[in-house]
C-alpha cells in the first residue's frame, strides 16, 4: 500500500495542503471484479475546489477507481470494495454498506465518456436530476435549469430550443448538456470519465475551458488518457498503473520532475 | 483471375488458361443458379401475401355483388344462413372488439410490468427461469386455452357472479389476455434490453432509483419497441379464434357487454367451416368477406404500428 | 453548499423513492405469478380430468360415439402426417429464404418488399391462412380437404418463424468467418454450405422446433380448410411392402388432427366427452411443451458453447 504522505512530501504539496481543505480521502481502497483485484491499496486525497486528474495507460484502473466514488459498481453483481473513501465535511464513508449508493450519487455527479443524454428534450434532460429529487416547483426547476445551462456554457446556444430533443445537438453540445445535467443538482464532487475522448478537438477545448471555470464552484475528479489534457486542466495529478497508485502530486511538479521512474517513463512517452 | 504471370511455357499456359476459364464459367453459372433458387424461395412469402389478398378479394367481390357494401357495414343483424339473410358485420365486429378489449386490458398492463420487471429489476436467476417459462406459456395450443376458459375460468367467474352465462366474452377475453402476455412481455423486454447501458448509468449517476430509471429513461427510450409489442398483441387478440369459438358461444350478438355470449369474426368462420356449405354459395363467400374485414383490421394495426415506430424511432 | 444539513432530507427522500422500487418489484413478481398460477391451474385441471382416461387404449382407438371407447388414433396419426408435409415444405423454404436475405440479398426495393412482407405475415391471423388454403389449395389447385392441403397451409403459417430464426442464427456469425472462407478462395455458395449453415444449424433447428410446435397446436386454419372432425379410419400407409415401396395416396386422404379432435370433444355437451377432451389436451400440451422445452434447452446449450 502506498501511503499518501510518502507521495506528497514535496514543499509545493505541503504548501497546497496547508491552503486547501480535503474534500475526499481515499484510504486503502481495494476493488474486486469477482476474483480479479482491479485496484490495489489506493490512498490519496481529493482537495476541495481543485481539479484532480487520474492518468495512466488503458486498463490501469483509473475509470474503475473513478466509478468507486459514486458507487457505480453497485449496479453489477459480483463487485466488491475494500477500504474507505471518506467524504468531507461530514466524514461519510462512501463505500460503507450502510450508506445507500443512491445517497452517494445524489451528492456526487458524473459525466461519462460518451455523451449520454436521455431521449427527452434539452430542458427535461437538465431537469432530470431535480425531478428525481422530488422537486416539483416549476419556477424553481426553470431557474435551476437555466443556471446549469449557463454554467455549462450552453445556454446561449440552446435557449431558443429548450424543448427540442437533446439528440439534435452536436456531440460537444451533448457533452456540455450532460455536464449541465450534473451541475443542476449542485453536486459536491463532479466525476469526469474521459469526457472528451468521443469529441473533436474544438469541442474538446471548449469542455476543457469549462472544466477550468467550473472548479470555482465544484470539486472535480477527471480521468483522462490524454496527458496534455491533464497538464492543462488539473491542479493535482495521480498516475496509476496496473491498479496501483504510483505517484500523486501537484500537476506542474509531477509533469516536470516526477519522483518515480515509472511515471517519468509514461510521461515522456517511453511507454504506454 | 488471370493466368499466373511468368509461367514457363506460353502454349501450356494458354491451354491451362482455357481450362481455367471453362471451370470459372461453370462455377459462376452454378453460383448464379443457386442464388436464383434461394431468391425464389424468398419470394414464396411474397406470393403467400399475394395469394391471401387474391383469394380474399376474389371471393369478397362475388359476395359484395349480392350484398351491398352499405348493408354490410350498417346492418345490425348477422343471419347469413337464414332464409331472411342479413349481413351486418358490425354484429361480429362487436364481439371481436369486446373480447379483444378484455384481453388487452389484461395483457398490456401485465405484459408491460413483467417486461420492466425482467429487464430492470429481476435478478439474473429469476430472469433465467421466467423467460423460458413465459415462452412455454405462449406455446400452449389455443384450443387448450379454450378448454380452460370454458371449463375452468367460466365456472370460477360464476362463483363470483352467479348470473354469468356458460358462454361469455369475459372468460374468453381473460384467458386470451393471459395467452397474449408472453408476446407483449418478450418483445417489450427485448426493446428495453436494447437500451444502451450508458443511458441507465447516466440516470443512476444522477441518484435515480431503479423504478425512476425504468419509468423515466428506459421505457421512453424503448417506446417504439414497446409499441410494436402492443400492436402485435392487438393483432393476436383480434385474430384469435379457438378460445372464442369454444368459450364465447357462436351466436351473433351485437353487444359490447363482456358478460354476454357473442360470436366474433373468427368464431363465425370456424362455425361455417365446420358446417357443410357448398363451394360457391353465398354462405361460403361470407367467410371470405369476414376474413377480408379481419385482414384489413390487422393490416391497419400493422401500418399504424409502422408509422408509430417511424415517429418514435430510437436514436440513443 | 451545505450538504451535511440536508442529508437527513435526502435520506428521507431516498427511503420514499425506494419504497416504489419495492412496490414495483412486488408487482412484477405478482404479475409473473399470475402467469405461473394460470399455467399450473390449466395443467393440473386438465391432468386431473384427463389422466384417468389416458392409457394405451386411448392412443390406439378411433373416435367413437361412446365416450368411454373413444381414442385419438386417427388424430395423432393425422397430426404426424400433416407435420411431415409441413416440415418437408417449411424447412427448406424457410432456411433458403433466410440464407438468401442474409447472405445474398442486395439492398434494393425487392429485398425491402420481401422483408416488410415477412414482418407483416407474422402478424396475419392464422385463420386467414385457413381461408387462403380453402380458396387456393382446396378448390383452385383441387388438392381437396386433404393432408397435403393442411400440411401446406401450416407450412406457410410457420414460414416466417423459420425465416426469422434462420436469419438471427446467421447474423450471429461474425464477418471474420466469411472473410476467412473467401480468403481461402471459396465461392459464396461454398462459404454458405461449409461455414454459414453448419455454424448456424443449432439456431435454425431451434426455430424449426418452435415453428413445428406452433403448427401442431394450430386448430383454426385446419378447421377452415374443412378437416373432418370424426374419422374412424387411417390414411393409407406411406410405406408399403411392394414396389415402389412409397405410397403417396395418403397425401390426398381425409384426416383429422389432435387439436380438432379436442375441439370436437370440447363442444360436446356430455361430460364424458369432456374427459376425453382433457385427456387429448393433456397429450397435446405435453407434446408442445416437450418441443418448446427442447428448443429452449438447445438455445441454452448454444449460448453457453458459443466461442466467438
Amino acid at each position: 500500500m502506498s501511503a499518501p504522505d510518502k507521495l506528497m512530501n514535496t514543499e509545493l504539496m505541503q504548501e497546497r495542503e496547508a491552503a486547501l481543505a480535503p474534500k475526499a480521502e481515499v484510504q486503502g481502497l481495494d476493488f474486486y471484479y469477482g476474483e480479479f483485484r482491479a485496484l490495489k491499496g489506493i490512498s490519496m486525497t481529493v482537495y476541495e475546489k481543485q481539479v484532480t486528474a487520474l492518468i495512466g495507460p488503458s486498463g490501469c484502473g483509473k475509470s474503475t477507481f473513478l466509478r468507486c466514488f459514486n458507487r457505480m459498481h453497485d449496479l453489477y453483481p459480483g463487485n466488491r470494495y475494500d477500504g474507505r473513501i471518506v467524504l468531507h465535511p461530514d466524514n461519510t464513508d462512501l463505500l460503507a454498506s450502510a450508506v445507500d449508493p443512491i445517497e452517494v450519487r445524489m451528492r456526487i455527479g458524473m459525466v461519462f465518456q460518451k455523451p449520454n443524454p436521455f431521449p427527452k428534450s434539452i430542458f427535461e434532460n437538465v431537469a432530470y436530476g431535480l425531478r428525481v429529487r422530488g422537486e416539483t416547483s416549476r419556477r424553481g426547476i426553470e431557474e435551476k435549469v437555466e443556471q446549469a445551462l449557463e454554467d455549462a456554457a450552453l445556454f446561449d446556444e440552446v435557449k431558443d430550443r429548450l424543448h427540442q430533443p437533446a439528440y439534435n445537438l452536436s456531440g460537444g453540445q451533448q457533452q456540455r448538456l450532460c455536464i449541465a445535467r450534473a451541475l443542476a443538482t449542485d453536486p459536491e464532487l463532479l466525476l469526469f470519465d474521459e469526457p472528451t475522448s468521443a469529441l473533436d478537438p474544438i469541442a474538446t477545448s471548449s469542455i476543457e475551458e469549462l472544466i477550468h471555470d467550473l472548479k470555482k464552484q465544484v470539486t472535480i475528479l477527471i480521468v483522462t488518457h490524454n496527458m496534455q489534457q491533464a497538464a492543462r486542466v488539473s491542479d493535482c495529478t495521480a498516475y496509476m498503473y496496473l491498479g496501483e497508485l504510483i505517484e500523486f502530486g501537484v500537476t506542474d511538479e509531477l509533469f516536470i520532475k516526477p519522483k518515480m521512474k515509472q511515471t517519468e517513463d509514461y510521461i515522456t512517452g517511453r511507454f504506454g | 483471375m488471370s493466368a499466373v504471370p511468368g509461367a514457363a511455357s506460353p502454349m501450356l499456359d494458354a491451354a491451362a488458361a482455357g481450362a481455367r476459364l471453362k471451370r470459372r464459367r461453370s462455377r459462376v453459372l452454378r453460383e448464379r443458379a443457386i442464388e436464383a433458387v434461394l431468391f425464389l424461395a424468398a419470394l414464396v412469402s411474397v406470393f403467400t401475401t399475394i395469394g391471401i389478398v387474391y383469394i380474399l378479394v376474389k371471393e369478397s367481390v362475388v359476395f359484395f355483388q349480392e350484398v351491398p357494401l352499405w348493408d354490410f357495414l350498417t346492418d345490425t343483424q348477422w343471419t347469413p344462413l337464414f332464409t331472411d339473410a342479413h349481413y351486418g358485420i358490425m354484429v361480429l365486429l362487436s364481439g371481436t372488439l369486446t373480447s379483444s378489449a378484455v384481453a388487452l386490458a389484461i395483457a398490456i398492463p401485465l405484459g408491460t410490468i413483467i417486461a420492466i420487471y425482467l429487464s430492470e429489476f429481476a435478478p439474473f436467476s429469476v430472469r433465467e427461469i421466467a423467460k423460458p417459462f413465459l415462452e412455454l406459456l405462449g406455446g400452449v395450443p389455443t384450443i387448450v386455452y379454450g378448454y380452460f376458459a370454458l371449463l375452468f375460468v367460466t365456472p370460477l367467474l360464476q362463483m363470483i357472479y352467479p348470473g354469468l352465462p356458460g358462454f361469455n366474452l369475459l372468460s374468453a377475453g381473460i384467458v386470451m389476455g393471459i395467452m397474449i402476455i408472453p408476446y407483449v412481455s418478450s418483445i417489450s423486454e427485448d426493446a428495453m434490453r436494447a437500451v444502451p447501458m450508458n443511458l441507465r448509468e447516466g440516470s443512476y449517476a444522477m441518484g435515480a432509483t431503479r423504478f425512476q430509471t425504468a419509468i423515466k429513461v428506459v421505457v421512453p427510450a424503448a417506446i417504439s419497441g414497446i409499441a410494436s409489442a402492443y400492436i402485435l398483441g392487438i393483432s393476436r387478440a383480434v385474430g384469435e379464434t379457438m378460445i372464442l369459438a369454444v368459450a364465447a358461444g357462436q351466436q351473433p350478438n351485437l353487444t359490447f357487454n363482456p358478460l354476454e355470449p357473442a360470436a366474433t369474426i373468427t368464431a363465425f368462420i370456424v362455425q361455417v367451416a365446420l358446417g357443410d356449405l357448398p363451394h360457391g354459395s353465398i354462405g361460403y363467400q361470407t367467410i371470405f368477406a369476414a376474413g377480408l374485414t379481419l385482414m384489413l383490421f390487422t393490416l391497419a394495426c400493422n401500418v399504424g404500428g409502422h408509422l408509430l415506430r417511424k415517429r418514435f424511432r430510437e436514436v440513443y | 453548499m451545505t450538504p451535511a444539513r440536508d442529508l437527513g432530507k435526502i435520506r428521507a427522500l431516498i427511503a420514499r423513492h425506494k419504497r416504489w422500487d419495492m412496490i414495483f418489484g412486488l408487482c412484477g413478481l405478482l404479475a409473473l405469478m399470475i402467469g405461473v398460477l394460470t399455467f399450473s391451474a390449466l395443467f393440473l385441471d386438465m391432468a386431473l380430468d384427463g389422466l384417468p382416461r389416458l392409457g394405451w387404449d386411448f392412443i390406439t382407438s378411433f373416435p367413437s360415439r361412446k365416450a368411454g371407447q373413444a381414442g385419438i388414433l386417427s388424430a395423432w396419426v393425422g397430426s404426424a402426417l400433416v407435420m411431415l408435409v409441413t416440415a418437408f415444405f417449411a424447412v427448406p423454404l424457410g432456411v433458403a429464404s433466410g440464407v438468401y436475405l442474409e447472405e445474398y440479398a442486395r439492398k434494393n426495393w425487392i429485398t425491402d418488399i420481401i422483408e416488410i412482407n415477412i414482418t407483416n405475415l407474422a402478424g396475419v391471423p392464422s385463420i386467414v391462412y385457413g381461408l387462403l388454403a380453402l380458396g387456393l389449395f382446396v378448390y383452385q389447385f383441387d388438392f381437396g380437404q386433404s393432408v397435403l392441403s393442411a400440411g401446406l397451409t401450416l407450412a406457410l403459417l410457420i414460414l416466417p418463424v423459420v425465416i426469422v430464426a434462420t436469419r438471427e442464427a446467421i447474423r450471429s456469425i461474425p464477418q471474420a468467418i466469411r472473410e476467412g472462407s473467401y480468403a481461402c478462395g471459396a465461392t459464396q455458395w461454398q462459404t454458405v454450405r461449409y461455414h454459414i449453415l453448419p455454424y448456424s444449424s443449432a439456431g435454425i433447428l431451434t426455430g424449426i422446433i418452435i415453428g413445428m410446435a406452433r403448427a401442431i397446436g394450430e386448430t383454426a386454419p385446419v378447421i377452415t380448410i374443412g378437416a373432418l372432425t370424426f374419422i374412424a379410419f387411417l390414411p393409407p400407409a406411406p410405406v408399403q411392402s411392394t414396389p415402389p415401396f412409397l405410397n403417396f395416396e395418403w397425401l390426398f386422404a381425409g384426416f383429422t388432427v389432435m387439436p380438432i379432435q379436442m375441439f370436437n370433444w370440447t363442444s360436446r355437451p356430455e361430460a364424458a366427452f369432456l374427459v376425453n377432451a382433457a385427456a387429448a389436451g393433456f397429450v397435446l400440451v405435453a407434446m408442445t411443451l416437450a418441443m418448446n422445452g427442447a428448443a429452449i434447452w438447445l438455445r441454452y446449450r448454444l449460448r453457453r458453447n458459443i466461442k466467438w
